[in-house]
């Protein structure tokens, strides 16, 4: 599952301070809670941009295999940092096999299951190609894999667009502590990670660099006033 | 966002563009084959209607379904209202059944205000009076923006728009001048003198009588209804000469600027302000101005009822 939700900056005027809820960071983190939150207040890269561009490019090659030439693929990345994800994956499988491959993105904030939790969250673009996803095999782009939450809302946000052949799901990075019966079918990387923890995934076309960080939660500046940087899949329940 | 709705002066720039960005994307849910979303399933919204309306009260009911909402219409006639129910009591009883929205339009401005005092769930005004219509005002905005291609963001920055007419009983006007002002649109306002409010001179817009004067100057001509059912006094000598002097008939289109769009918030009175050739010409926007009201009302319905339920 993804980002806890879109950058802070990007929810202008919704409500004061959901900056703090929307970071998915709920204060300093629980007692006893390894690592503690203090000394250590520096992001650890996990992933740095040649690492991501292998693993992208692995994971291109991997959705060609298993979909024997990419033929009937569409891939549909989930906002905010699913999408340019989805653009670059299209681009290498084209390249590969010298065509286009459609892509575009799939907002699932209206699916969501934790809607009255906080206040409306601002909509994210939702643009399927125009050839449709009737009978193709699409393949859902997301950053981060987390409790699979968001994932299950793209798989009905999917049913009202169509009917897919079948339904694939790719991630950056896949984060554990899963609350629903679902996995990805391409991984970039593997990253076991404490609840205490949040993954920060930086993209070039938002973020202006390539880098997926791990941080403790409650770290000054991942929660507060200041825009954050990236998509953070914090803990939230 | 505040809870309610219920004046466009209440909103900030930053609220308006939410709403008209949140509008621009569940546009989109018109053209998918499944034009529902599952948004706001369980929740109940009353329209609750003191005043003859189809084009609102329907836009709200289409609205609040394509978002999975349970949609309660109140008609005044045949209610306990037309047994002489007062407004406060009719409040409690929604407020019993659990009403999480009321869309109400009454006769007297300011009902609204004094409803949102009474119930627990979010007020929408859907016109008081000669007060606000602050919906019909966000979506005119709406579609001023998609017509001169601007997009999500964006405001209306350096547009002209002139609004036509009964200013004197226009709630739509009213809500039109602060809206756009706050969007950054230059508003003038075109009506007879008897057709003007006193207090005109608080308003952020210019004002003037002559309407041929004005057209040139003009991005966007918003026509206003002559409210009948609202006069009580004679605010022109007649129609037809009303209609001469402030309708926009074919001659008078020929003066605008070549990009110029015309608006009408309906219902239109065709031949008195507006002629129907004009209506029905490819610079009229008015049936857009129906569709784009289904994905305003929407926007606000999703931003008030989406989320968390705002602290009391």
């Amino acid at each position: 599952m993804a980002h806890a939700a879109h950058p802070a900056g990007g929810q202008p005027g919704i409500t004061p301070g959901d900056g703090s809820t929307v970071s998915g960071a709920t204060a300093p983190g629980p007692a006893g809670g390894p690592p503690a939150p203090g000394p250590r207040a520096h992001p650890k890269t996990v992933l740095e941009a040649a690492e991501i561009n292998r693993a992208l490019t692995r994971i291109a090659h991997e959705i060609i295999e298993r979909t024997r030439g990419a033929e009937e693929v569409v891939l549909l990345g989930i906002p905010t940092r699913g999408v340019p994800l989805a653009g670059r994956l299209a681009g290498r499988i084209g390249q590969v096999e010298g065509r286009p491959v459609p892509h575009g993105s799939l907002d699932i904030t209206m699916y969501r299951d934790d809607l009255r939790l906080r206040p409306a969250r601002r909509l994210g673009p939702t643009k399927v190609p125009a050839e449709g996803i009737d009978g193709k095999t699409v393949i859902l782009v997301d950053d981060v894999l987390y409790s699979g939450r968001t994932v299950r809302a793209a798989l009905d946000a999917l049913n009202d667009l169509g009917r897919p052949l079948a339904v694939q799901l790719a991630v950056l990075v896949d984060r554990g502590h899963r609350e629903l019966p679902i996995r990805a079918d391409y991984v970039g990387k593997n990253l076991p990670t404490s609840l205490a923890e949040v993954v920060r995934v930086l993209v070039t076309e938002t973020d202006g660099e390539d880098a997926v960080l791990l941080e403790p939660v409650g770290r000054p500046g991942a929660a507060g006033a200041r825009p954050r940087r990236g998509g953070v899949s914090g803990r939230r329940r | 966002m505040n809870r309610h709705l219920i004046s466009a002066a209440d909103l900030s720039k930053q609220d308006a563009l939410l709403i008209l960005d949140t509008a621009e994307e569940l546009a989109r849910v018109a053209d998918r084959p499944i034009k529902k979303l599952p948004t706001l399933r369980g929740r109940t919204v009353v329209n609750l209607f003191f005043e003859d309306s189809t084009r609102t009260r329907i836009s709200f009911e289409a609205a609040a379904k394509r978002l999975s909402a349970d949609v309660i219409n109140f008609a005044v006639k045949g209610s306990s209202v037309a047994k002489g129910e007062s407004l406060k009591d009719t409040a409690l009883t929604l407020e019993a059944m659990g009403a999480d929205a009321v869309v109400i339009r009454h006769s007297a401005s300011g009902a609204p205000h004094r409803l949102a005092g009474w119930v627990r769930g979010s007020v929408i005004n859907a016109g008081d009076g000669a007060h606000e219509h602050p919906t019909q005002a966000l979506l005119d905005a709406f579609t001023i923006r998609r017509r001169f291609g601007r997009g999500s963001g964006e405001a209306l920055d350096g547009l002209r728009v002139t609004i036509v007419g009964d200013v004197l009983h226009s709630r739509v006007a009213r809500s039109n001048v602060w809206l756009l002002h706050l969007l950054g649109a230059e508003v003038a306002l075109v009506a007879p003198p008897t057709l003007l409010p006193v207090a005109i001179g608080g308003w952020p817009c210019s004002v003037s009588y002559d309407l041929d004067a004005a057209l040139p100057k003009s991005d966007v001509v918003m026509m206003l209804r002559i409210q009948q059912e609202r006069m009580n006094a004679a605010y022109f000598p007649s129609v037809r000469e009303y209609s001469r002097r402030y309708g926009l008939d074919i001659a008078r289109l020929g003066q605008l600027p070549e990009d110029a769009i015309v608006m009408h918030p309906g219902p239109m009175n065709r031949g008195v302000e507006i002629a129907a050739e004009v209506a029905d010409s490819h610079r009229s926007t008015i049936v857009e101005q129906v569709a784009n009201g289904v994905s305003v009302r929407m926007a606000v319905l999703y931003l008030l009822l989406g989320g968390l339920e705002a602290a009391e």
